[in-house]
């Protein structure tokens, strides 16, 4: 699987860029379009082109299989502990106002959680599936 | 203008697909398929579904490309080369086609302000994620804000699948005659 020197240098460039830009997306999803699942998408992105350039064992050493097989169901939890929070202060699941003194401080943690929960859990899921594909083709 | 960019991009999207279905090699599909995909997030770009038009970009543009070339590796690349019978499948499509058109005769007018969908609940929104100042961006305040609920369960919807698939995709694995180069379990 190992390609040119032209891709494997086009690739690292590329890397970080995409992580700015999937941090970007995440963080201002608020104000711009974007959000935890389309930020998930491409930090997956980033694990299946490198793997893709350096083959799936290069890939396995940045992205443990065990790590990412870890990482989808704790996103779930991530998002779903986010709402118990208010449980206990009397108010309804998911209401992100006790996060906070004032109510726009508030929202802007409990959006900010449960986009963590949601990029966690795509993009370790969607480069769970791809380890899985590859596996297949190891055997 | 806008009608004439959607124009185009429509036409290219049904040459695309008459593409897709002349194309035996499957390679040239899924590549196909990639095109296919960007031009619909270009299609959801002029629509103003930003955030949509992305995910369809990395998705159906990247993401599943990458797997169905995965799936093209691991089978064959080539379509068998005849189908047994076209006269049954033609009749079904055409039958879901024109349900499909017969249904969109009653909806509103494309791309007209008084439409009912932009008049139930959407100004509703657009209030109050201007009086509270809640999220700039009004998908964002609908997805975590008044439907967070539904994105736990899309988040969860996400999961499931996956594991569906990795449970899916591991069972011939344990049951493969190769029992030398598993050294993991998981």
């Amino acid at each position: 699987m190992k390609s040119d020197v032209l891709l494997r240098i086009g690739v690292k460039l590329i890397l970080p860029y995409m992580l700015v830009f999937a941090a970007y997306v995440q963080l201002h999803g608020d104000y711009g379009p974007g959000g935890g699942f389309q930020a998930g998408v491409i930090v997956a992105g980033m694990v299946i082109v490198y793997a893709l350039v350096f083959g799936a064992k290069a890939a396995r050493q940045i992205a443990p299989v065990a790590l990412v097989e870890r990482l989808a169901p704790a996103g779930v939890l991530i998002f779903a502990a986010t709402g118990v929070p208010s449980l206990f202060a009397g108010k309804r699941y998911l209401d992100y106002s006790v996060f906070g003194h004032d109510a726009l401080h508030a929202h802007e943690w409990g959006v900010f959680l449960v986009e963590a929960g949601v990029i966690t859990t795509v993009a370790a899921t969607l480069i769970a599936i791809f380890y899985a594909l590859t596996d297949r083709e190891h055997s | 203008m806008e009608i004439y960019i959607n124009a185009v991009l429509l036409t290219l999207l049904a040459v695309t697909s008459c593409a897709i279905i002349r194309q035996r090699s499957l390679f040239g599909v899924v590549m196909l398929a990639g095109t296919y995909s960007f031009l619909m997030a270009s299609v959801f770009v002029v629509l103003d579904a930003v955030d949509v038009a992305m995910t369809e970009a990395a998705v159906g543009a990247g993401v599943s490309t990458v797997i169905f070339l995965i799936a093209l590796h691991l089978t064959k690349s080539r379509e068998y080369p005849k189908p047994r019978s076209a006269v049954v499948p033609l009749f079904i499509t055409l039958i879901t086609g024109f349900a499909l058109i017969w249904g969109t005769s009653t909806l509103p007018p494309f791309g007209v302000a008084d439409a009912p969908i932009h008049e139930h609940t959407t100004p509703h929104y657009l209030d109050a994620a201007r009086e509270k100042q809640i999220a700039a961006n009004v998908v964002t305040a609908v997805l975590a804000d008044y439907r967070s609920f539904d994105t736990l369960g899309e988040t969860l919807v996400v999961f499931t699948a996956g594991i569906g698939i990795m449970m899916l995709l591991r069972v011939r694995r344990r049951r493969g005659p190769a029992g030398g180069n598993e050294g993991e379990p998981s």
